[in-house]
């Protein structure tokens, strides 16, 4: 049961806090920050994919005039085998170092190899330039299959995964989890399917391109602005990675221009703050584009083979998914959460599920929105969808038969609470779109989504204002309209209106410790700290005027922004007024683990037309049905479920990383990554399913990753529908398209 | 390689202001609006002219400032985010952008309002279609456009003085 | 190096002056294709020498005869004319189909055929059209078919010190019109992975007098099909006749496979656009005579 029931502002769509500054130019991202003084940070970057860095001279560079600082990765950490927390799994250390800068080896293309500071951005570019670097170059290998090759050419020859004997290889991990006896189950199948299915690596493509500015004082201390998804994460891994104390760092969150997953790392950070030590000028340093795409982390691309057994009543009985992924040059942890997250949205006591990774000379993959689904689903889902059509079922109809329910458990073994996957489902059976016939020459298809929702650590800090506006610190980046839910959670805790809450971002020294916006954590665990500062705040309103009142406390009631007792009222403005009088300021911090997540679950519907002489796809109706638990501001509901939705098609039809022989990126910009733009999209009709999380105050679930799951399958789906061929390997580009017509 | 100080005068009109700046020969608008001028509300995202976030008016033609040099507004007129709202009040896409939530992060905003104010300027009756082609140079990974898009069809009939 | 001059003349003859010492300099047209190759380092002038403030190049003048467009004309400044799109309705389709609107802004004809890209959009419709190059140089001026133009990738037959003046289309006759498709993965802000423009004049008998045919993005220039124009000259524009024309474009494409696509991919869609492309330009003429 939650705690609160009736909302009166919960659920409403007031203006977000921050909008103002925002459509009118004011707001401030990473870059739009200049200190006194400043000096530019340029980065020196591998040409080869693959090399030993023989030496590297700065001389010449540093000689040249208005240029003040070299550096290398000698000035970063040695790092061991420590482990760092981070929002969405934990990072060895020594695969954090070489995506900041390379220590002698060159795994990936484009790889930071050194770094200077001069007093121009040109000049600093021109510097770049002095620098010589000798390189060893080595043959480079980006096909996963071709790195598993005996004769492949090995990136890391001092690391074994576990369980394998120490042996030169580009395995990176691998896991595997069985539940019940999969074996067994696949023997008393009536129906059995097993089927390949691909999808490339992609980058998140935030708009925004990485940047920073840092200083650093003659006491050691650094500051640090940024744009990041968490400036609590940015300065434990600034710190680990250049060895300056923890406490020594202050780092500020700039606003954010998009992140997705992509900005819960560092990457310049570490170098414009050794820049800063070692000239003793303030550093800025701005990611030029076609680096975003070449050098930070992108989502792996990923080879299912799912194979699945049902009996002819449409049960599903086993399951057995292999994942293999890329990880690019370093371990970036894809394949555990494929391993067991797969099946999650299945009623399955048997299956088995498996995921490897393996070590390619690109960069290091990183977190993208539902890290690692997508890929796995686009082939679980798809593969449910063929069992479907086997079984003569519909699609819809044989979900709801085999949907996970409260009580049901996924491979990671904890039962389900009350989750919102059959509900979706029944929206979906019932919307207009699914009823509404298929328009001649389109297709249509249906999928779902899993993602199982982050809590983790959160912090708010409310200041009651004297004339009774109320400021709350927290220290959640505002990646798509957090402030807002903020404000609306405290107002309706507090009774106040939504306009005299002041949310803002609070650096690292000035609220407690929280981890980073992702994982669909921040408006459930931060929105639980901010509610439980709120309940303080009302708990001691309550407590002062008992006392004016000389009554006990708990006879004192809350409600409508005022204490009552009988016919007595003291109103929120009033006690804050008088806070000196009654008791002093009027502060209260919440800091807490959020164990109160609830996984969240979606299905989307998708119409799509074929163009069959030239392959071209467009989507012509699309709807996504997601539950929500409770929205707290559904404009930025609807907006997560319509922009992840549309990445997810991006993906599907034309979003892939292109790496020539040599292990260059060949797209790396917005005219060859090609995300989707306005003209090729509809409308996308966001329905919001509310199924309370029970153990949430006001019930909310996390929603941001959960919409870029589906979106694959339900368009390869309609594209079969469309063409009457089947396609398992993405993007479904026009050439793939007719090549794939043609030869049928 | 020193690069020597070679630097122009320019004089332009900068959101109604007759406003004087040195740029280098090569110096593109983007960067003299952001660095010189601190007009910040215009973004860099790729440099190219394939985001639109820089999107500006230079005498009230839609343009990417990254792919215009400075020294060409000599004389001109250019018109960036910050120029929008006609001193407290807000330009109707922009009003119409926070009350539909047609922004997420944000940082494609400025470029969608100037271009969206220019599409309402040069065709008061967009159709849906109309409008998504002529905003398709301005790339947002946040929102799928769809609120946007119906943030500036909205914006369209405030301004035709018809009721929402 | 860095751009190290910027030099705004007003006049053709002061243009000329500009270059006449030798150095590394560049034409500004609308600096979209300019201004990212000096930014990706492709291309390093060490003089800009813009062209916008000379009359001539932004001009755009219809006679009885002709079309003539200023080669720096921006898209934007064609495509919103008062006569050019309906005179030339597939020209109009391909500057529209030029990066996005802000691109287009500053985009010009002129540049984009200076620039000389295999895959760019104008050049096939200008090739359609029958447009003439009038360039201005050191020696004089002289006039070159725009298919003669471009001499390879990014290269243009343009000597050190010649300018490309304007674009001279000859009017359309009754009964002609013209159309441009390209084929990209969305719908806007890609480049054309094949590009078809076509001009055929149609008798009131339904029997074509006249074709050109052209596409772009299948060979390192974009081509004039004189062989798909002879399948459709004579002919009702028949199931036949285009199928022959399209066999012959498809005979005439030489592509490469890359990260656009395929040359298989490249070699069937051109046919597909250029069969689509007819159709269109024979709905227009039988429109207008309706």
């Amino acid at each position: 049961m939650n705690a609160y029931q009736e909302f009166r502002m919960i659920g409403s769509r007031p203006v977000r806090p921050d909008g103002l500054d925002k459509v009118t130019g004011r707001a401030r991202y990473g870059a739009d920050l200049n200190m006194q003084g400043q000096l530019y940070g340029h980065v020196v970057r591998s040409p080869h994919a693959h090399a030993v860095i023989r030496s590297i001279d700065c001389s010449k560079a540093l000689a040249m005039e208005g240029v003040l600082a070299v550096m290398t990765g000698q000035d970063l950490v040695e790092p061991g085998n420590q482990m760092l927390g981070s929002g969405e799994g934990a990072m060895a250390l020594k695969d954090v170092v070489p995506m900041v800068m390379s220590q002698g080896k060159v795994l990936f293309h484009s790889q930071a190899v050194a770094a200077v500071a001069a007093t121009s951005p040109e000049l600093a570019a021109q510097a770049a330039q002095a620098v010589e670097v000798v390189y060893d170059v080595l043959p480079a290998v980006t096909d996963v299959h071709k790195a598993l090759a005996a004769d492949a050419p090995i990136l890391h020859d001092d690391r074994f995964p576990d369980g394998y004997p120490e042996e030169p290889t580009n395995l990176a991990t691998h896991i595997s989890l069985t539940v019940g006896d999969p074996d067994a189950a696949f023997e008393k199948a009536e129906v059995v399917i097993e089927q390949n299915y691909s999808v490339p690596m992609c980058h998140q493509g935030y708009i925004e391109p990485h940047a920073c500015v840092a200083r650093a004082d003659a006491a050691g201390r650094v500051e640090l602005w940024c744009c990041t998804q968490g400036h609590f994460t940015v300065r434990h891994y600034t710190s680990a990675v250049t060895g300056i104390d923890l406490g020594k760092i202050k780092v500020t969150a700039s606003e954010i221009g998009g992140g997705f997953g992509g900005k819960t790392t560092v990457y310049l950070e570490p170098l414009a703050v050794i820049l800063a030590q070692k000239s003793g000028r303030p550093v800025k340093m701005v990611m030029d584009r076609g680096d975003v795409f070449r050098a930070t982390g992108p989502a792996p691309g990923a080879e299912t083979k799912v194979k699945l057994g049902a009996t002819r009543d449409g049960k599903l009985i086993a399951a057995d998914v292999e994942c293999l992924m890329d990880s690019g040059a370093y371990n970036g942890n894809p394949a555990g959460i494929p391993a067991f997250m797969a099946t999650a949205c299945y009623k399955l006591t048997d299956a088995r599920s498996t995921g490897r990774s393996v070590y390619t000379n690109k960069p290091k993959i990183h977190a993208y929105r539902a890290p690692s689904i997508p890929q796995v689903t686009l082939g679980f889902e798809l593969a449910i969808t063929e069992l479907a059509a086997e079984l003569g079922m519909d699609p819809i109809e044989f979900r709801l038969l085999n949907a996970v329910e409260e009580g049901d458990a996924n491979m990671m073994g904890a039962p389900y609470n009350r989750i919102g996957l059959r509900e979706c489902l029944e929206v979906a059976r019932n919307h207009a779109h699914y009823k509404s016939a298929v328009a001649e020459g389109a297709g249509r298809g249906v999928a779902m989504g899993y993602w199982i929702n982050a809590g983790m650590q959160s912090s708010a800090t409310l200041n009651v204002i004297a004339d009774g506006h109320v400021a709350i610190l927290t220290g959640s980046p505002d990646i798509g309209g957090s402030r807002a839910s903020m404000a609306l959670m405290a107002s309706e805790v507090l009774g106040i209106p939504f306009e005299h809450i002041h949310p803002k971002v609070a650096a690292t020294d000035a609220v407690g410790h929280t981890d980073l916006t992702g994982g669909s954590r921040t408006t459930l665990a931060t929105g639980q700290a901010v509610i439980q500062a709120a309940e303080q705040c009302v708990a001691e309103m309550c407590r002062r005027a008992a006392a004016e009142w000389d009554v006990e406390a708990g006879v004192v009631t809350w409600s409508q922004g005022a204490a009552h007792y009988g016919d007595q009222s003291l109103t929120f403005e009033e006690l804050a007024s008088r806070a000196g009088a009654m008791g002093g300021p009027l502060t209260f911090s919440s800091s807490l683990t959020s164990t109160s997540t609830a996984p969240g679950f979606g299905v989307h519907i998708c119409d799509a037309e074929v163009d069959k002489e030239t392959g071209r796809t467009t989507i012509t109706r699309y709807t996504a049905i997601q539950d929500a638990g409770k929205a707290i501001h559904p404009d930025y509901v609807e907006g997560q479920m319509q922009g992840g939705a549309v990445q997810g098609i991006g993906w599907a039809l034309n979003e892939e990383y292109l790496y020539n022989a040599d292990g260059v990126l060949e797209n790396p910009g917005f005219l060859d990554y090609r995300i989707p733009v306005a003209s090729d999209l509809p409308f996308i009709d966001a329905v919001i399913v509310e199924v309370p999380n029970p153990l949430h105050p006001f019930g909310v679930k996390g929603v941001g990753e959960v919409p870029i799951v589906p979106p694959m399958p339900a368009i390869a789906e309609a594209v079969y529908q469309s063409t009457g061929v089947r396609f398992r390997d993405l993007p479904l580009n026009p050439p793939k398209i007719v090549a794939a017509l043609a030869s049928n | 390689m020193n690069k020597p100080l070679n630097k122009m005068a320019v004089q332009a009109t900068i959101n109604g202001e007759s406003t004087a700046f040195l740029c280098s020969p090569g110096q593109v608008l983007a960067e003299v609006l952001r660095d010189e001028l601190e007009l910040i509300g215009t973004k860099i995202g790729c440099n190219t002219g394939d985001c639109g976030a820089c999107s500006v008016l230079v005498d009230d033609r839609l343009v990417c400032s990254c792919l215009v040099l400075a020294a060409e507004v000599e004389g001109k007129s250019v018109q960036t985010v910050e120029g929008v709202a006609n001193g407290g009040e807000l330009h109707p896409v922009q009003q119409k952008l926070l009350e539909h939530g047609g922004l997420q992060c944000g940082i494609c905003t400025p470029g969608v309002v100037i271009a969206a104010k220019a599409l309402l300027e040069h065709n008061p009756d967009p159709t849906e279609e109309q409008a998504r082609y002529w905003l398709a140079g301005n790339l947002c990974r946040c929102t799928g456009y769809d609120k946007i898009i119906r943030a500036v069809l909205d914006a369209a009939k405030t301004m035709r003085g018809e009721a929402a | 190096m860095a751009v190290q001059e910027f030099i705004s003349p007003t006049s053709l003859s002061e243009a000329q002056q500009a270059v006449s010492d030798g150095a590394v300099s560049s034409w500004l047209a609308g600096g979209t294709d300019l201004l990212v190759g000096i930014r990706l380092g492709a291309r390093d002038p060490a003089r800009v020498v813009d062209l916008k403030q000379i009359p001539e190049l932004t001009a755009i003048e219809i006679d009885d005869a002709s079309v003539r467009i200023g080669a720096a004309a921006s898209a934007f400044d064609v495509l919103h004319n008062s006569d050019v799109p309906s005179l030339f309705p597939g020209l109009a389709e391909a500057l529209d189909l030029i990066g996005s609107t802000q691109i287009q802004g500053r985009c010009s004809a002129g540049g984009n055929l200076c620039n000389a890209s295999p895959a760019a959009d104008s050049i096939p419709a200008l090739i359609a059209n029958g447009a003439q190059c009038r360039i201005l140089g050191p020696d004089g001026e002289r006039m070159l078919a725009v298919e003669d133009f471009v001499v390879g990738p990014n290269q243009n037959a343009l000597a050190p010190g010649e300018l490309l003046v304007e674009l001279i289309l000859p009017r359309p006759t009754a009964g002609t019109s013209d159309s441009y498709l390209r084929l990209t993965p969305r719908t806007e802000m890609d480049i054309a992975v094949a590009g078809a423009g076509v001009s055929i004049t149609v008798d009131e008998s339904g029997n074509c007098a006249a074709a050109r045919v052209a596409i772009g993005a299948v060979a390192p220039t974009a081509l004039l099909v004189d062989a798909a124009a002879e399948a459709l000259v004579g002919s009702q524009l028949d199931q036949a006749a285009i199928d022959a024309a399209v066999e012959a474009v498809r005979a005439a494409a030489a592509p490469i496979s890359d990260k656009r696509g395929t040359a298989e991919y490249r070699t069937h869609v051109v046919g597909v656009l250029v069969t689509r492309a007819l159709a269109k330009a024979q709905d227009r003429i039988t429109e207008a005579r309706s």
